[in-house]
């Protein structure tokens, strides 16, 4: 399971070597311990053009605790801010020159950008700071969806930022990500809506900056207002640390691999978990559960009433409030397709796909919510995050069904984020690329190290970022996002 | 005689304990996947998936009784060194018992009691037997001279002390199967028995194939699904052959008793088994305060024993006794049950139980009753199988009988369920669940 090679390269001769041979060499990424800064140094925070979300943007940071460097210290550059020569940061460092005060992330707002030439302004942005960035620094774009521009050029400008910010991502080293949210619903924000979009922005950006995304790169996250109503109705989020605390989860195929790596994420974030899994892997499970004081539950989700068992156990423990339930169980059988029989498709597509639609059919009836129903079924604002997969959206040879089942999951994650949308609850999906575990240490070596590499962070994600994506998407906080596939893949060639 | 119990037991006027939830290990066949596993070890495989379900990971509950029957003289403190070993509170306070197959019942009759007496609002009862890790002694002249030379206190009068030793004395002591006091084995007690009450093999085969199609169906609907954690690669009890049935039973050889009346085999007798259980029980209160559910309410128990070496009653027969004083205490008849748990430690203790209630002469002569206590609805006998498909370790049935009826009660959501457990040493342990 470990990344022997990983380990190679950064021991003092493998480091030589590599250099030497210009051998890719990963760096161990920074992940999320509680208390943990959010970032490694200061943030750059710059805008371009009229940049409306640029205030908010730095009072998420503030009140998050990053240093905030902003285009106030050089009015030399009207429109994009000034970073050109020095860098004042807000910890009152003289670090001075190109070669000064390394950044933790640069943050540059581009939702106002509407014209190509626009885009001139971001480079001159950007550039500039992309050589003094620390280890595992975080560039965060916010532009605005494209798809909510008439003006075609408007559109186009805003879309080439996907273009920018996977460009970037490759270019980037020493375990430092690019990604871009899109923000808003089209009209370019007004004072009101700033506001409104502040609030949905927090969570994603607090995600993408901290290292709790250190395995996400390369992506586009779309938050939108307008879902984020629930949100605005008082859930205010208190303590960033403990965004669970007092709620109920259950994580499906918790017994091992990423699904144990899940339980503990959202243990640690103050919730209770219901740990499920099959009645086979019930030692397993109980390890699991225990070792987070969560619960076991034995169910096979692939039994016509495993929606209804887990409502009633929902019911009798927790008063029938669920917040947040996550589908983690999957199964393999891969073959080639010409290979595949009946069986294989089916135990594949039936643990996969089928059982999950089954469940959430359940457990969002409305029935189960009201007094007068039986409860246990999923609350209003509550969260559905599945584990799709980049094979559901590259495809994979050998493995037609199993992208048939987690390409289905995505389906199921845009059809039914609008079906909630009125109750406040999210449906998302997280897309795994290449997760060290048990399962992914039995692929032969050359193919291991062949889908361990070919990502821009050089190396195979590990099962607690997927937990860290999957639990962000749960937040309260997250009430703006909802319908999307966030991959967690290290930005993979695969389904780029 | 008084006016059935509506609820709750009258005749303290105290309340009454509840079953939360069971757990247990599935059950092996001796020197199978258990092999290397220790009592230690099972009952903490039992411990941790009990608190696991019930999220009481770090908790601690009033008390831990649980026991075995095979010990080692290592495991004086087995129970407590279990809980100290699980993810249980190591503030839990723990005890052994032992009472033989009854073992398992009567932990939970302890743990019921002080529930009910208000002692502790919690409490977890268990059980857990190996065959294979069986405890081996070193020979009785052995460990005399070992001791005489350590009590020595000279080298010479150690010299001395030694100079006893004998080859034989190599020889180690191991555990059997057989009554001290009589030197026949469970089986050929139990042979006696059957010829005595003239049970037909057919019979044993019946009750035998029953167990096994029962013990099936109730793992294919997922029944055991919250009762049992898989442990070393098993998920269900290895004895259990789903595809028994009456004509392959009846092919096997007699391996207990005589002739014609050598009808008990190893398909209707029950096998030596690894394995451990354990219950949750808890004051309504308590359960109520943590969202746990109330399976069925632990009404009563009895205990009874019967001089098999010089009287006339078989060494297993002692659970007919027990039962109609414990129907008399609460007002019942035979026939007031929903459920009956019988436990199987052969087809025909089961048969014998049976024939001896139905018995007018038995009935009068023996236990002092008017009448006879009757028949039984079979239908509602060990419906969801029991010892002779599950396997039996030995301290473990009692566990395995507790959770599994209260299970049943609180899917039917109301009756009452008969539990009766034979034991080694001429015992019995009885007791009355109820659904809540």
């Amino acid at each position: 399971m470990g990344d022997r090679y990983g380990a190679l390269v950064n021991s003092g001769p493998g480091k030589s070597l590599a250099s030497m041979l210009g051998l890719p060499r990963p760096v161990n990424l920074r992940r999320y311990a509680v208390g943990q800064p959010l970032l490694v140094g200061p943030a750059l925070v710059r805008g371009v053009g009229d940049a409306p979300l640029l205030p908010g943007i730095v009072r998420i940071l503030t009140s998050a605790g990053a240093p905030v460097v902003t285009a106030a210290a050089d009015p030399s550059q009207p429109g994009i801010g000034g970073f050109a020569s020095g860098v004042s940061t807000s910890g009152g460092s003289s670090a001075g020159g190109a070669s000064g005060a390394r950044l933790g992330a640069v943050v540059i707002d581009v939702s106002a950008a509407r014209a190509v030439e626009d885009l001139e302004s971001l480079r001159a942005a950007l550039a500039p700071s992309l050589r003094r960035l620390d280890a595992c620094a975080r560039i965060v774009l916010v532009g605005t969806p494209p798809e909510f521009l008439p003006d075609p050029v408007a559109a186009a400008t805003q879309h080439a930022l996907e273009g920018i910010v996977r460009s970037v991502a490759k270019e980037l080293r020493d375990g430092a990500t690019a990604n871009l949210i899109y923000a808003g619903e089209g009209s370019a924000p007004g004072e009101g809506s700033a506001a409104a979009l502040q609030q949905v922005l927090e969570s994603p950006l607090r995600f993408l900056l901290s290292s709790r995304s250190a395995y996400v790169d390369g992506q586009v996250i779309r938050v939108n207002p307008a879902k984020g109503a629930q949100l605005a109705e008082g859930a205010q989020v208190t303590d960033w640390s403990q965004p669970f605390q007092g709620k109920v989860v259950v994580v499906t195929g918790a017994a091992r691999g990423i699904g144990a790596a899940i339980v503990e994420v959202f243990a640690r974030d103050g919730a209770h978990v219901i740990c499920l899994d099959v009645p086979a892997a019930g030692d397993a499970l109980a390890k699991v559960a225990n070792g987070i004081g969560g619960t076991a539950l034995q169910v096979d989700i692939t039994s016509p009433d495993a929606g209804q068992r887990i409502a009633a156990h929902v019911a009798q423990r927790h008063g029938g409030k669920l917040d947040v339930l996550v589908h983690n169980a999957g199964i393999t059988r891969d073959k080639l397709l010409a290979n595949t029989d009946a069986d294989r498709w089916g135990s594949v597509l039936g643990v996969n796909l089928i059982a999950q639609l089954r469940i959430n059919e359940v457990l969002l009836d409305q029935v189960l919510r009201g007094s007068s129903g039986v409860p246990g079924g999923l609350v209003d604002g509550g969260r559905i995050v599945t584990v799709s997969s980049t094979s559901g959206i590259a495809g994979n040879r050998g493995q037609a069904s199993y992208a048939a089942s987690k390409a289905g999951l995505i389906g199921m994650v845009q059809s039914l984020s609008a079906r909630v949308a009125d109750r406040g609850i999210t449906v998302n999906a997280v897309a795994p690329g290449f997760i060290e575990t048990e399962m992914t240490a039995r692929i032969p070596l050359a193919t291991r190290e062949v889908g361990r590499r070919i990502n821009s962070l050089s190396q195979g994600g590990r099962p607690v970022d997927v937990g860290e994506t999957i639990a962000w998407l749960a937040q309260s906080a997250s009430a703006g996002v909802t319908g999307q596939v966030v991959r967690v893949c290290g930005q993979s060639l695969l389904g780029a | 005689m008084a006016a059935k119990p509506s609820g709750s037991r009258t005749t303290s006027g105290s309340r009454s304990a509840v079953i939360v939830g069971g757990n247990r290990i599935p059950f092996a066949r001796a020197n199978g996947p258990y092999a290397q596993a220790s009592n230690q070890d099972m009952l903490v495989a039992a411990l941790d998936g009990l608190v696991a379900r019930f999220a009481l990971s770090g908790e601690a509950v009033g008390e831990v009784a649980a026991g075995a029957v095979l010990k080692h003289s290592r495991d004086f403190n087995l129970t407590r060194e279990s809980v100290l070993g699980s993810r249980l509170a190591p503030t839990t306070p723990a005890y052994d018992v032992q009472q033989a197959c009854g073992t398992g019942l009567e932990a939970a009759i302890l743990v019921a009691n002080k529930i009910a007496l208000g002692q502790i609002e919690s409490g977890i009862a268990g059980g857990v037997d190996t065959a294979s890790d069986a405890p081996i002694a070193v020979n009785e002249g052995l460990r005399h001279t070992l001791l005489a030379t350590s009590r020595a206190k000279t080298p010479l009068g150690r010299v001395k002390a030694l100079s006893g030793l004998r080859p034989r004395h190599l020889a180690p002591e191991l555990p059997r199967n057989s009554e001290p006091r009589t030197g026949l084995s469970m089986g050929e007690h139990q042979a006696i028995t059957t010829a005595q009450w003239q049970i037909s093999r057919e019979s044993q085969d019946e009750l035998a194939a029953a167990s096994h199609v029962n013990l099936a169906a109730a793992y294919d609907r997922g029944f055991f699904d919250d009762l049992l954690t898989p442990y070393l690669g098993l998920s269900r009890d290895q004895n259990l052959r789903s595809d028994t049935t009456v004509e392959k039973l009846a092919r096997l050889k007699p391996v207990f008793g005589k002739d014609e009346e050598a009808t008990m085999t190893a398909g209707n007798s029950t096998p030596l088994t690894d394995g451990a259980s354990a219950v949750l029980l808890a004051s309504p209160q308590w359960a109520a305060e943590r969202g746990l559910p109330a399976l069925a309410r632990f009404v009563d128990a009895e205990t009874a024993a019967v001089d098999y070496v010089h009287g006339g009653d078989g060494l297993l027969m002692a659970p007919v006794y027990a039962v109609p004083r414990l129907l008399a205490r609460n007002g019942l008849s035979l026939q007031d049950f929903d459920y009956y748990e019988i436990h199987e430690a052969f087809a025909s203790t089961v048969l014998v139980t049976l024939a001896a209630w139905q018995s007018e002469k038995f009935c009068q002569d023996r236990l002092g009753l008017a009448a006879p206590l009757g028949s039984i609805d079979r239908s509602r006998l060990n419906v969801n199988g029991s010892s002779l498909a599950a396997g039996h370790p030995f301290a473990a049935t009692g566990g395995r009988i507790v959770a599994s009826l209260a299970k049943q009660l609180s899917q039917k959501e109301s009756g009452r369920g008969l539990i009766s457990i034979c034991a080694a040493g001429g015992q019995g342990v009885v007791a009355i669940l109820e659904a809540i």
